[in-house]
């Protein structure tokens, strides 16, 4: 039966992607806990300048975004993609191209950012020669996959692979014009918008790449990955429906209640924010759609690890999408906006619902690309609490010393002037970034745990495969 | 769940055709884009300048950079300031500290006039920030010494106890050179969009602006004209 599948579909490429995400995994997180760290004890900075906060925190970002994510989306896509049209991906080569481009690109970040080569737009730090080797690969893979989709089996494209689609067709369009520069030389662009034209253009990439690179394309992991792992079809396909039309549509206009009171036009901001409100619908609906797939089989939960991650993934999801709304209504943002209530709702998504659901699908994937079972279901289980512990330890101090940041800068006092000195909001956060450096800490042990325990279930699957085959063999 | 199984017309075309699907998601996720980054560019509105003259620096015949004064108007930034701000991007400044000042009292009080966006005119690309782990810096200009700058950069927790800003030390051993700067002006200068207007004579002045200083003085003089350009009016409303 394995045989047959590995002949048919390309796992061998599925493989490398999979792994790569587990290894960035830890390595991005790692790299999150160091700069965690350093906002508590200045002193890790170590006065080297490849070492300081301003340059390691576009390395955290891109690292775990597009080194963890894009690994896990690549892998997840072309996976659930041959299997869900009943093809093997559309060319072999062209996936291998992706695999190696796109790992070029994260060796290349790695060196030029410490180095303090950047862009200055944040999450798409990235030098214009790295920009263009990333809209090749990005294509790329695009189109790799939309061929795969052209030759399908099935009738219909499957819910996962719509979400999929419209993830590479917004980051192509974002991409290409967020990263429009001039060169200075080879290390040095400027872009070409300025002001207030390039903070809108920077924000409508800033949010989309969380919309779709960090929404939509996990979404498409839970799709399939979701109801594969419940063993149950998807709970509502027409849920499904509203909630792809309508995050497609909707999500794009976003990024400007990240620029709410600034010198933005007002009405710039306030149509993004109406339109923020109105994503709680099909966040919630899709939210639902997944948790709902479990109606009928919840007892899983309590046997099953991996189920486990899946839906408290979703359970994570519904939160960050319901805290995102409220935060861009225009009295909120007013406290909120520039505080570390930012960073613990961007991480709410991004350790709660992004790399919760991508360790279970990757646990799934390990499983079936190897054929085999995991080598300890019990580390699986103390992942899952150290990921669920570090989240919720890691929002909690984010929450406390964001609101407390918002509520400091305003205060006054009964002569009617501000009570607090910035240098005292920045002491009084001492134990809360202490507490979020904690809560990585404890996420981090969890990935490790996940890498220790892909590895021992490789190395035992490849070495049962041998001596099956040697026994195959001698017979 | 076999009722909520029906495929519509519609919804059965892109279901059905990869073709279809990829168009009409790609004129999709076009529109938001479109409606609000498209009007920035033409809506006179956006920038306070087209309403409030005086808000750009209106340069005279034969005047270097050096003949502006602090309130004259926004103007780009000399060969050193654009220097600076080249290593204030370079070290992931803007990262921990904003350059947008909201239209709060707090905001008032704490860092000055709120921003316009005509003060951020030439700012390829723009560093409004999104988070103050640090104070906002768009109006520092002005409030502390040079020296109390290098002192800062150096060693922050020298001046500010509570501080958590690493130290810059290799800043003030990092000479800045001309040639690059050369290249750097030119770059802004031939900007299809909002272009700084140096003139001939600004681009023969860069040997001598930049002779013998070092990184850390660029950086200093970049944050000592931040929030100087425009003189403001409190009676006027600007936006």
């Amino acid at each position: 039966m394995q045989a047959s599948l590995d002949q048919k579909y390309n796992f061998e490429i599925i493989k490398w992607f999979t792994v790569s995400a587990v290894i960035y995994l830890v390595v991005g997180t790692a790299v999150g806990v160091l700069i965690a760290s350093q906002l508590a004890w200045p002193v890790l900075n170590f006065d080297i300048a490849e070492l300081t906060f301003g340059r390691l925190r576009p390395l955290h970002t891109n690292a775990v975004i597009f080194a963890f994510g894009g690994m896990s989306l690549m892998a997840t896509s072309y996976y659930s993609v041959q299997r869900t049209c009943g093809v093997r991906i559309w060319s072999d080569k062209l996936a291998w191209f992706v695999f190696w481009g796109w790992t070029a690109i994260i060796v290349s970040a790695v060196i030029t950012l410490p180095l303090g080569i950047t862009q200055s737009k944040e999450y798409a730090e990235l030098e214009w020669p790295i920009d263009i080797a990333i809209a090749v690969v990005w294509v790329a893979y695009t189109f790799n996959f939309v061929m795969t989709l052209a030759t399908r089996k099935t009738k219909h494209i499957y819910v996962s692979n719509w979400f999929f689609l419209s993830m590479m067709v917004m980051i192509t369009l974002l991409h290409v014009v967020n990263s429009l520069a001039v060169p200075v030389d080879m290390f040095n662009s400027y872009s070409v918008f300025s002001g207030v034209q390039d903070a809108m253009i920077q924000w409508w990439w800033g949010h989309n790449a969380v919309g779709f690179y960090l929404t939509a394309g996990f979404l498409g992991i839970m799709y399939y990955f979701v109801p594969k792992q419940a063993g149950r079809p998807v709970f509502s396909y027409r849920l499904s429906v509203i909630h792809f039309w309508a995050l497609t549509f909707g999500y794009v206009w976003l990024g400007a209640h990240h620029l709410q009171y600034t010198a933005l036009p007002d009405w710039t901001g306030s149509v993004g924010a109406a339109i923020s409100l109105a994503m709680i619908i099909p966040s919630w609906g899709g939210a639902i759609n997944g948790m709902m797939t479990l109606s009928g089989a919840w007892d899983k939960l309590r046997t099953d690890y991996i189920l486990r991650f899946l839906i408290v993934s979703l359970a994570f999801y519904a939160m960050s999408t319901f805290e995102g709304p409220v935060m861009s209504a225009k009295t909120v943002n007013a406290l909120s906006h520039y505080t570390d209530w930012t960073i613990g709702h961007v991480h709410s998504g991004a350790l709660g619902w992004v790399a919760m659901v991508a360790s279970g699908a990757i646990y799934h994937l390990v499983m079936k690309l190897w054929n085999t079972k995991m080598y300890s279901e019990s580390l699986i289980n103390a992942h899952f609490w150290l990921a669920t512990i570090g989240t919720v330890v890691y929002i909690i101090a984010m929450w406390v010393s964001g609101i407390m940041q918002g509520l400091m800068w305003r205060d006054y006092d009964q002569f009617g002037t501000l009570t607090y000195t910035f240098a005292e909001s920045v002491a009084a956060m001492h134990p809360y970034y202490a507490m979020r450096a904690v809560g990585g800490l404890i996420y981090w042990t969890g990935g490790v745990l996940m890498l220790f325990n892909v590895i021992m279930t490789i190395r035992m699957a490849t070495s049962e495969k041998s001596v099956s085959s040697a026994a195959t063999a001698t017979a | 769940m076999s009722d909520n199984n029906q495929t519509g017309p519609i919804q059965y075309k892109f279901e059905t055709n990869v073709v279809a699907m990829f168009l009409i998601t790609l004129g999709l996720v076009s529109v938001g884009g479109l409606v609000e980054i498209v009007p920035l560019f033409y809506l006179d509105e956006t920038m306070e300048h087209n309403q409030h003259k005086e808000i750009l620096w209106d340069r005279q015949e034969g005047q270097t950079l050096n003949d502006w004064q602090a309130g004259d108007g926004v103007r780009p930034y000399t060969p050193l300031e654009l220097m600076g701000r080249k290593v204030y991007i370079r070290e992931g400044c803007y990262l921990c500290h904003s350059q947008m000042i909201r239209p709060f009292r707090d905001e008032k009080e704490r860092y000055g006039h709120y921003s316009l966006a005509s003060e951020s005119i030439y700012d390829h690309p723009f560093q409004w920030g999104s988070k103050r782990t640090g104070p906002d810096l768009a109006r520092v200009g002005g409030k502390y010494s040079d020296d109390w700058h290098r002192l800062h950069l150096e060693a922050p927790r020298s001046v500010v106890p509570e501080s958590v800003m690493p130290n810059y030390p290799w800043l003030a051993k990092a000479p800045v050179d001309a040639e690059n700067t050369m290249k750097h002006m030119e770059v802004m200068r031939n900007m299809a969009i909002n272009p700084a207007p140096y003139t001939d004579a600004d681009m023969a002045s860069v040997a001598a602006e930049v002779e013998g200083k070092t990184e850390l003085d660029a950086l200093v003089d970049y944050l000592q004209v931040l929030g100087t350009m425009v003189k403001f009016d409190e009676n006027k409303d600007y936006r």
